[in-house]
């Protein structure tokens, strides 16, 4: 939502996704050298800390600067948030609630819709699964960074947002003052968590007190996800003319979205347009690895 | 929706949610390789799905009726030369949905 997690997204999305043993070898190599040395041979500074508590604060020191920008970014949507659902006739615990344990802003926008139209479970399952897909894939680039973390590791695993992902990928937790990067990863993750749950908070109860008319305000969700769109097209190429083929992945997007919602109807295109994109995506997997290749070549 | 209604949606959306991140987790081990199709959606999936979910959001919007959907193009438009020129998320997001509730506020 922000300047510096957004291009930790593109550096993150830049990178290959599997592309972190070598952090797991720093990771070894900087507790192999635990022992009063930092890497470069100087003594380490006197306030080196031992205890737990120590490695707690010294872990929160580097990584709250970290999440100053999902600060800002968490406490608007979260205000929005529980504005969106204080209108809607919702009362006030149950952003927070739902903030704090759904934890996906795009699901959250739209499950304001959903408690607001008739029973459907499936439905509701089948968006959730749709809309956190993302989160398969930040997994899999997580898989090899949150190794080896103890109990911290399933809730890394649980507070994964796009934000926080953008963060804690792309963050250089420094070697040299022995920052735990496990509690660093936990700070960043539990900040982050508590911005979003705090924006909740303050929208949900002052929302009903609000009496200016918010008609249009959910469309900050389009903007958003028009937003993430918009980054994932320019860091897959800026040139004109090569448009249809840097692009096909956002065309196809679009396209088989568009298609499929002619064919089947607002209320029934989601899964029919999954389909079609994930056929086309394998479809094209050849020809596009080897362009891909071809270009490393050249 | 009753409030029982609610509560099940709500955790079914909650296990939906989970499942999606957890489910890495279990499928691959933390030292065996990832399978090459797997990798490769995860480059290619993400750009396709926010193109979806843009969709998504404006699948109720009507273009032979009512304001012809200008409201919404015109703040996409916007939202579009926002980040354009910022390249960061909240000012887009701000800019637009501010001009789309003038929008449908005057048409």
């Amino acid at each position: 939502m922000n300047e510096h997690a957004v291009a930790g997204a593109d550096r993150s999305a830049a990178a290959d996704p599997v592309d972190t043993p070598a952090v797991a070898g720093d990771y070894a190599a900087d507790v192999a050298d635990n022992h009063g040395n930092t890497r470069d041979g100087k003594p380490v500074p006197a306030n080196q800390p031992e205890s737990k508590r120590g490695t707690m604060v010294t872990a929160l020191r580097w990584a709250w600067p970290n999440t100053l920008p999902v600060l800002t970014g968490y406490l608007f949507l979260g205000i929005t948030y529980g504005v969106l659902m204080a209108t809607h006739g919702f009362p006030f615990w149950l952003p927070i609630v739902t903030a704090l344990v759904i934890y996906t802003g795009s699901m959250e926008f739209l499950l304001v819709g959903i408690l607001s139209s008739s029973f459907n479970p499936l439905s509701a399952f089948l968006t959730a699964v749709v809309v956190g897909a993302r989160h398969l894939f930040y997994g899999i680039a997580m898989l090899g960074k949150y190794r080896n973390m103890g109990w911290k590791k399933a809730y890394l695993i649980y507070t994964t947002s796009d934000e926080t992902f953008s963060v804690n990928y792309s963050a250089r937790i420094p070697q040299d003052e022995h920052v735990d990067r496990g509690w660093f990863y936990f700070w960043v993750s539990f900040l982050d968590q508590m911005y979003w749950v705090a924006g909740s908070a303050i929208g949900g109860i002052f929302g009903s007190l609000i009496t200016v008319d918010l008609r249009g305000l959910d469309f900050v969700m389009t903007a958003m996800f028009m937003a993430i769109f918009l980054q994932q097209w320019l860091q897959d190429g800026t040139s004109l003319q090569h448009v249809a083929v840097d692009h096909v992945c956002e065309l196809i997007g679009v396209v088989g979205s568009l298609a499929t919602l002619l064919v089947f109807g607002p209320e029934r295109f989601m899964i029919p347009a999954m389909t079609v994109i994930l056929v086309s995506l394998l479809a094209i997997r050849r020809p596009l690895e080897r362009r891909s290749k071809s270009e490393g070549e050249q | 929706m009753t409030w029982q209604q609610q509560l099940i949606t709500i955790l079914v959306v909650i296990v939906g949610t989970v499942a999606t991140r957890f489910t890495p987790y279990l499928m691959f081990s933390e030292n065996r390789p990832i399978p090459p199709v797997i990798k490769y959606l995860g480059k290619v999936l993400a750009p396709a799905v926010f193109g979806l979910l843009v969709v998504y959001c404006l699948r109720n919007v009507s273009i032979t009726s009512g304001s012809h959907g200008l409201p919404e193009l015109i703040s996409l438009l916007v939202v579009t030369a926002l980040y354009v020129w910022r390249r960061d998320m909240l000012t887009p997001m701000v800019g637009g949905t501010l001009c789309y509730m003038v929008l449908i506020h005057l048409m």
